[in-house]
């Protein structure tokens, strides 16, 4: 054979070979974009402008995780419609959390190696205030009731949620001042009166007071989880009752509904809603029966939503908090709502069956990938 | 007589045989450069799948990282033996090139199987096959490179046959990843882009790689008398050949104190807190510093000798120990270590290979390659389950301070039992002179 030939054998193969390789590469983008088109019988979704002002209009502002070009963004619906077409922003969340014309999103930055996260301050016109690098994969987030405190928590170092020794980190964050406390367990631990020092201390699960001194949240420490109650100024946290994760503090400050770990349910859901009444620590199961891992959001005085695995990742429930009644469909393929607008945004009209959420976003372990390849 | 084969041999033109025979130091044999191709496309092909698997196993079929861990494990060692087979079978009938294709084209095969394979044991099957592929090419691969090149160029030849395997090996993962970006869970499009990679690969080799053909009908004529002939036995024999065993004894003894990559990573992620998205990186950081290094270190060893070369090569790795254990936590700790540690492979891997070459006759070139591959092989296996067994039990520190002492002891052997110099270049001038025509 001359080098000719086999120059032309070499150049023949080449551009055969090249060509398997580019349709098998094109058929599975092709495949991979089908998450880019809507499906059928889901939610209209149009691009538009979202704001977080405070205004009349009551509305739910959530990530949209329906299949379709506006995958992972914001998205808003009607409060009084909540299966309606969504309006997106264009802005991606993984976690999102707002009140008081500021928000908060955790989102992913598509890095050459593997993903990197990040917080984003957001202000009511989602343009970016500021933004701090995460040590995580973004698990929860929450802005207090007067737009000024911020906390996020992220799981750290790719640590297994399923795992027995999985690590969280919490962070608060003063936009008045723009101080970042980076870890919850910089502050001193009050544990039943006495101070209590311990590595595996790990926080999660920020819930805000109004007075934008106190929050609640969940330690955990030792194989056991607690109620905590924090204090800004003073930079401690107290324990108060067991066996409490990922609370949310009721509009009128007197309840928290939390996920407890049951006995008898599976290891792999065994959590079920609850109502604890912080005067007197008696605790109410809510009707849901079903494992709930997410951090619930108070709809109004007397409603809670909270996102359960659904098709498209996620859908929305709402359940009453006193134990009665029975659970919801909020809505479908949505995460990480909250309710903005309307009468002092937090204490709007009860709005009776038609409940409507804010999930500040615990993780759901059943659904949860990481946003693409790593 | 093989710079005479490849003579003849239209693809190679005889000028550059004389240029590299002229002392000039600016070419390598074609034959070379069309290997490190091959090599180059192949890694390509080979670290696109390498990197991905894990993933497409953990997170696509379920299976637990420990379970990937043991697996990997397992196929390295069962590698290094299939190389001794290849070795010896490529020797038989100098058939070099034949058992390097079918090394290259099993492995080429396996990448589309990996896509039909769901069930684990499917898998690990298909895994083993493409072990046994790059098992199988390796060591007459290497004794191509070796009897294409002077004596006196070798190291330099390695070189840049190690460089083009490592610039493909850098690639690889870039690819992989980004089709994967591309397209989200298209492990189907890696395998199957990979398996083109791979078919480009084997028609290199067929097309540009001469064939060593059998020594012509005159060569008992230019061959000694006394040439052994390629069988296991003659293989076993040359353990008994004094700079043979020395050699591999050596090997042996270092690689017993080599600690796996996988720890050195581990260990600066633990002095410095690298991030995970960093620690993916630190790889890349020995794979870049090998690339810049082979070639320069390979010309060093033709020029000063082998030993000396080798030696400092796993100086370069006890600096590397003694950097991590110095409790020193500065910026420059990771590239330095980095540095060092890639530089311990461009100053050891193609330079004993190169080194073997010199001390095995041609007749049995291939055998002897893979008999030092597979010892230092396994002796590097064994530190490592060691290692990992010594770190659990004492600490990281502890382990690394005695592996660092243990190197130290089995460099300063190594010195002593290494053929000096003036031996080193005595038996090459010797098999030289088997190789070139009278």
């Amino acid at each position: 054979m001359t080098l000719r030939i086999k120059l032309l054998v070499l150049l023949t193969a080449l551009a055969v070979l090249g060509g398997v390789a580019a349709a098998s590469l094109l058929h599975a983008s092709d495949r991979a974009a089908e998450k880019d088109r809507a499906q059928a019988g889901g939610p209209p979704v149009a691009s538009g402008r979202i704001t977080l002002t405070p205004d009349a209009t009551r509305r739910i502002v959530f990530r949209n995780m329906a299949w379709g070009p506006h995958r992972d963004e914001l998205a808003t619906v009607p409060a009084d419609a909540p299966g309606g077409p969504r309006t997106a922003s264009g802005v991606k969340c993984l976690r999102f959390h707002a009140a008081a014309g500021t928000g908060i999103c955790l989102q992913a930055e598509r890095g050459t190696v593997e993903d990197a996260y990040r917080a984003v301050v957001l202000d009511a016109g989602l343009k970016e205030r500021a933004h701090y690098a995460l040590p995580g994969i973004p698990t929860r987030a929450r802005v207090s009731p007067s737009g000024r405190f911020v906390a996020w928590t992220v799981f750290v170092g790719g640590d297994s949620y399923a795992g027995t020794d999985f690590s969280t980190r919490t962070a608060v964050l003063d936009t008045g001042t723009n101080r970042l406390t980076a870890s919850l367990e910089e502050f001193t631990v009050i544990k039943d009166g006495t101070e209590h020092r311990a590595a595996d201390t790990n926080f999660w699960g920020v819930t805000f007071s109004r007075d934008d001194r106190h929050f609640y949240a969940t330690m955990a420490t030792g194989g056991k989880t607690y109620l905590v109650r924090g204090d800004l100024g003073a930079r401690t946290v107290t324990t108060l009752h067991q066996n409490v994760e990922c609370p949310s503090l009721s509009p009128d400050e007197t309840r928290v509904v939390y996920k407890k770990r049951v006995a008898g349910a599976p290891a792999d859901a065994p959590w079920r809603l609850y109502a604890l009444d912080l005067s007197t620590f008696r605790e109410t199961p809510l009707a849901d029966r079903r494992s709930v891992d997410d951090q619930a959001v108070w709809l109004d005085a007397r409603t809670v939503a909270y996102s359960l695995p659904g098709d498209f990742g996620a859908d929305l429930y709402a359940v009453p908090a006193d134990g009665s009644g029975a659970p919801k469909r909020l809505l479908t393929a949505g995460l990480a709502p909250v309710v903005l607008g309307g009468a002092g945004e937090r204490e709007g009209p009860l709005s009776q069956g038609r409940e409507n959420g804010l999930t500040g976003g615990c993780l759901r372990r059943g659904s949860w990938r990481r946003p693409g390849p790593p | 007589m093989y710079v005479a084969d490849s003579r003849s041999t239209p693809a190679t033109p005889a000028p550059a045989a004389r240029s590299t025979r002229s002392g000039r130091r600016a070419a390598v044999a074609p034959t070379v450069l069309a290997l490190g191709t091959v090599s180059l496309v192949t890694d390509v092909s080979s670290e696109m799948v390498t990197a991905v698997l894990p993933l497409y196993l953990v997170a696509g079929l379920g299976l637990s990282p420990l379970g990937f861990g043991l697996l990997d494990g397992v196929y390295n060692g069962f590698s290094a033996l299939v190389r001794l087979v290849g070795g010896h079978l490529a020797d038989r009938g100098g058939r070099h090139k034949t058992v390097a294709v079918l090394g290259y084209g099993l492995s080429a095969l396996c990448k589309p199987l990996l896509l039909v394979a769901g069930s684990l044991p499917l898998i690990g099957a298909v895994l083993a096959a493409d072990r046994t592929g790059k098992g199988l090419r390796t060591a007459p691969r290497d004794a191509l490179i070796s009897l294409a090149s002077p004596a006196e160029s070798r190291g330099r030849a390695f070189g840049v046959h190690r460089a083009m395997d490592t610039a493909g090996a850098l690639i690889g993962p870039l690819v992989a990843f980004l089709i994967l970006r591309q397209a989200v869970d298209g492990y189907d499009a890696v395998f199957t882009v990979s398996f083109c990679v791979a078919a480009v690969g084997v028609l290199v080799l067929v097309l540009f790689v001469p064939s060593r053909r059998r020594p012509p009908a005159d060569a008992p004529a230019t061959a000694p008398a006394g040439a052994p002939r390629a069988s296991l036995k003659a293989a076993l024999a040359l353990l008994r050949v004094h700079e043979v065993r020395r050699l591999a004894l050596c090997a042996l003894l270092l690689g017993l104190a080599t600690v796996s990559d996988s720890f050195v990573y581990l260990l600066l992620q633990r002095r410095l807190g690298v991030s995970d998205q960093w620690f993916a990186l630190l790889p890349l950081g020995t794979a870049a510093a090998f690339l810049l290094l082979a070639v320069p270190l390979g010309r060093l060893a033709d020029r000063v000798g082998s030993r000396r070369v080798f030696l400092g090569g796993h100086l370069a790795l006890l600096l590397a120990y003694v950097a991590l254990l110095s409790g020193w936590q500065g910026t420059a700790l990771p590239y330095l270590v980095l540095a060092l540690h890639g530089g311990f492979y461009a100053s050891t891997d193609g330079v004993l290979m190169a080194a073997t070459a010199g001390v095995v006759p041609a007749e049995l070139r291939s055998s002897g390659l893979a008999l030092v591959q597979t010892g230092q092989a396994l002796a590097r296996f064994g530190c490592s389950i060691a290692f990992g067994a010594a770190w659990s039990a004492w600490g990281d520190r502890t382990a690394l301070g005695t592996a660092t002492g243990a190197l130290a002891v089995c460099a300063a052997a190594a010195f002593a039992l290494l053929p000096a110099p003036s031996r080193d270049t005595a038996p090459s001038r010797a098999t030289d002179s088997k190789e070139r025509p009278a």
